[in-house]
Formats: C-alpha cells, structure tokens, sequence
C-alpha cells in the first residue's frame, strides 16, 4: 500500500469511530475538505440567522429573536424563532411530497402531491402571527421547566398556500368531525421511529377559517427547511404549535386529536385559577387556544441614551390572538399615567398591528418606557407576571426598554 | 583524413548518441519509477493537508476556568454522569436554562422515562439531582424582574 493512501485511510477509518459510520467513498474526498459531520454546526449560517439571535438549545434547536430584530413590520427569515420538538428532517424531495387526508371523520382518504395543491386549489397569501405558547416563559417564578423563551419567541410572515379548508372539503368532512391532527416526517430526538415529536392540531371551526393555510411560501420564497419545507400548517393567532412543519398527514379527527404534545400538560393551562407553585392534574388542565393580547417595542433597542430636550421615537408591533388590539398606549413613570399612541389596523385578520410614538421626557434621568395593548374585548396586558401555570404559558406581561435621558 | 580515421570519428559519434541515450532512459525511469512511489510529486498545485486530525488529538472531556468545555456544564461532583446520562438526547442547555429544586428534577425524569424513552438511572439518579440542585439552584424573581444587564448605547437621531 502506498504510504500516502495509508494515511488517508488510517485518518478515514479513525473517522468512522468518530462519527459511528464508515465514510463511503471518503478515498474521493476532496483535499481540504471537512465533512459535514465534523463541521462545527453554526446556527446562524445553517439557518441564515442574524448574529443576534439567541441560541436557547441546540439538540433540537430552539433559537429565538430579541425586540429589536423585529422591528421590519414582516419578519425576514433571518429574525423568525425557531422552535424545534424534533430533529430537523433531511433530504426532503418536492416532487414525491405527498399530503394525504384520513382520519375517523374524512368522507375519502385522499391523497395530493405537492403540484395537486398548487394546481387544483386557489392561492391566498397572509401575514400572519406566530407566537410559541411558551414565549416568557423565562419570567415565571416558581420557574417552569422548558425553553426559557424570553420576549422573542414571536413573528410575523407572509404566507402563500391554498386554504386548509378547501382541501379537507375537496376530501368531504363527515357531520361527526370536531378536531383536526397533523403529522410530520421529523424525528424523535430518541431516534425511537415509533414515536413522534409533536403531532397538534385544532378544533375544525380554526381549521375552516380562511386565514388557516397549508403553505409552500414564506415571504414569497420557498419555506426555509428548519421552518417547514416544503409544506406548513400556518394558524395565525394560536400557539404555534398547532402551525406543524413538514406536514404529510392531516387527520379529521371526531374526538380531540390525542397526538403527541396534545395531551397530559402540554399547551395547555389550568382550568381554573391556581396559586404560584401548585400542583395540577392533568385532567384540570385546559388546552390553549387563541394567543392573548400582547405588544413588543421593536425601536429604540433597550439601553437607548438620548440628550435631554430631545424627544424620542418609539415603534413596536402588537397582536390579540384570534381579536384584534382595539387601543395601544405607553407609560413613562411606570404606569401611572398611560399616552394612547396611534396604532395601524391589520393588513389582515391575525397580522400584527404597527404603532408608533413620539415621546418627551420631563428632566434627565432613568425612564423606561412601558407598551400595553388592549383588545378589542377590552383586555389589556397586565404589567405584572399573569397567572402562574405548571408549564409556563401565556406570559403576555408589558414589554419595557431602559432609556437614560442624559 | 584516412578512411579508418573516419570510421574510428563515426564510432565515437554513435557512442556519444548511445550514451546519452541511455543516460535520458535512467534519468525519466527513476523519475517514473519516483512518480509511481511517490504519484504527487508532480502535484505542484495542492497544499498538504491533514484531513481532520485535530478532533482526534482534542480531550474531550476538558476543563477550561471550572466549566466542562463540550457542554458548558460546571465542573464539580457528578459532572461526567450528567454529561453521560443527560446530554445524549438533549443539548445540555436545556439542563442549565433549567432550574429546579430535587422534587421537580425528579419529577422531570420520571417524565422523561415514561416518554422520551430515558432509561433507569438507577444510583445515579441521586448523583445527578444534587449536582443539578447545588450547581443549578432555583432564583427567585418575584413578580417581575428589573431590567438588568443593559448595554447602554447613545442614541443617534
């Protein structure tokens, strides 16, 4: 044997023990050529991510923004969270994708291709809220286990793909139907290929409205893989987990879907009132439907110092779930006296809604500047944590920047 | 000149041109026969490179400033049955952005066994709990947190 092929061959098998594989074909490797496996996963380049964004876990990845990456009034790829339950899939072919509808309560299991959806049914495009139920998690005290998404975990993208219901009616909806369940091709983080990650859904009044899309687009482009390529279940205004990515199965369902992630205490949240730290059965908890009303300030960037005398402009988004945010106002000496400032209405039912302020500070000092939305039931954001629950959800408390008037 | 003082001239003359003949055939055999042993002799183009040695060399399992390098986790008693036990399924960041008094890890293992398919821990279970408790404990942050670890920046209209 040739001593250079040797050495090649001794690097590529102590190579096998180190990624638990044998490297086929690695005698054509290229000279200088890392392999994948060996190459130091950076999130921000696999996934096109500002440099910004925070990395709260990395098997599976869970990635989220801060407020003032979200300042574009449609969030760019680059500024969307990622939460993963799964592993990300791989080698996802478009031309043999299918998505077949079954269950209980379908009329005919069918089955679509990918061109099927394009072709037959007609093309709608939405912005569309996406907010992780566990978003703020990170302030709840006793602590709630899981992601510790801070302020982040939210966005709001454009959407294009054919209405949900129109396909589930083109497979006929039996009278019984009351719930619909995805399933996806991710895998279980224990690789175990009898269980599935996350596997949610929604009742079918969510499921028939129009904003509900199967989509193959965001923000006109192909759907980025860790966000769903190629098919997504996009149902603004709930936690985002009932918007599945890489969907192939949609089951109508004529009992509560009771996939993976739909029951015991996952999404969901005490019936009734508890105390901080209290002890839940399963069976009183409730699964989370609508988002709650909530705001984020996207501009200044918190820690903003500004010359006294000199006003400052704030701008921000907020959102209400299935409503929409009726009133949006801002506090400088923490809550005692609120200013209304002017709020857009939504490019279209579940978007985000943009406001903006022009604000003077009275003398030099510390401020911060409170934001508190209120929908159009006239429920307002609370300043301080809302109920506590075992899982940590729905913490929709005021969002506030530092600001030093100097 | 006479007749045999030519042929003599012509004789060395086909001498010399055997000669150096030969001497080309050894000089490109050794070079071919260099070629064959050694095929990138000729490659003046490519850098060396080792493919991937560094992982190999690297420990693992090192220490940098008390804080155990692969995982970030800190380096105290039970360090190495966490990373082995708890870091083969999740990112150890999951663990650390937790924090948790024993009753709740162990409320949150015995999940993970009926549902993410954790196996008996066994004796470690207590080994792995106190290092989380002692290393990890539980902060209070009341209502609600004040602002803290502000980068404060002049703002440009």
């Amino acid at each position: 044997m040739k001593r250079r092929d040797f050495v090649k061959k001794a690097t590529l098998s102590s190579f096998a023990t180190l990624i638990g594989t044998e490297l086929v074909f690695g005698s054509k490797m290229l000279n200088g050529y890392t392999p994948l496996a060996l190459q130091d996963p950076d999130p921000f380049k696999l996934f096109n991510k500002h440099k910004d964004m925070v990395v709260l876990n990395d098997k599976p990845w869970n990635i989220e923004a801060q407020a003032h990456l979200l300042d574009d009034k449609i969030t760019p790829n680059s500024c969307m969270f990622i939460r993963n339950n799964g592993l990300v899939p791989e080698d996802i072919d478009p031309n043999t994708w299918t998505l077949t509808i079954d269950g209980e309560s379908v009329k005919t299991k069918k089955t679509y291709t990918l061109s099927d959806l394009k072709s037959k049914f007609q093309q709608h495009t939405y912005q569309l809220t996406l907010e992780c139920g566990g978003n703020g998690r990170a302030e709840f005290d006793p602590p709630a286990k899981g992601n510790q998404w801070t302020i982040g975990a939210v966005h709001c993208a454009s959407w294009t793909g054919v209405r949900l219901r129109d396909v589930l009616e083109n497979a006929g909806i039996k009278s019984n139907a009351v719930y619909i369940g995805y399933h996806a091709v991710d895998k279980h983080l224990s690789m175990d290929p009898n269980k599935e990650p996350i596997s949610r859904g929604c009742p079918m009044t969510k499921a028939l409205q129009d904003e509900t899309l199967l989509a193959f687009k965001m923000n006109g482009e192909d759907i980025p893989l860790v966000h769903g390529y190629p098919l997504r279940l996009v149902a603004g205004g709930w936690p985002a987990s009932v918007s599945g990515k890489w969907i192939n199965r949609i089951s109508i369902r004529d009992k509560v879907h009771d996939g993976t992630k739909m029951t015991g205490t996952a999404y969901r949240v005490p019936c009734k009132p508890v105390a901080p730290g209290e002890k839940v059965k399963d069976e009183d908890m409730c699964i989370i439907e609508s988002m709650p009303v909530k705001s984020l300030i996207t501009y200044p960037k918190t820690g903003a110092m500004i010359k006294n005398g000199k006003s400052l402009t704030i701008r921000g988004h907020a959102w209400a779930g299935e409503l929409e945010v009726a009133k949006m106002e801002y506090s400088i000496d923490f809550g005692s006296t609120w200013n209304t400032c002017p709020l857009e209405k939504p490019e279209n039912r579940l978007a985000w809604q943009h406001f903006s302020a022009k604000i003077d500070f009275p003398k030099p000092g510390y401020y911060e500047v409170w934001a508190r939305a209120t929908d159009t039931n006239g429920i307002a954001q609370p300043m301080l944590l809302p109920g506590w629950n075992p899982k940590g959800y729905l913490n929709n408390a005021c969002h506030r920047i530092a600001v030093k008037v100097t | 000149m006479s007749k045999e003082e030519a042929f003599r001239a012509q004789v060395k003359k086909v001498y010399r041109l055997l000669m150096l003949l030969l001497a080309l055939f050894i000089i490109s055999g050794g070079g071919l026969m260099y070629y064959m042993v050694n095929p990138d002799a000729l490659d003046f183009m490519s850098k060396t490179e080792t493919v991937a040695f560094a992982p190999i060399e690297v420990d693992e399992d090192r220490i940098e400033n008390g804080i155990h390098v692969r995982t970030g986790l800190i380096d105290a008693e039970g360090l190495m049955t966490v990373v082995n036990n708890c870091t083969n399924c999740h990112s150890s960041k999951l663990v650390t952005q937790n924090r948790m008094n024993a009753e709740r890890w162990n409320a949150t293992i015995k999940w993970m066994q009926e549902t993410q398919n954790l196996w008996d821990l066994g004796r470690n279970q207590e080994v792995i709990v106190n290092y989380l408790v002692t290393n990890y404990p539980p902060k209070a942050k009341g209502r609600r947190m004040v602002l803290s670890d502000i980068d404060w920046y002049e703002l440009e209209d």
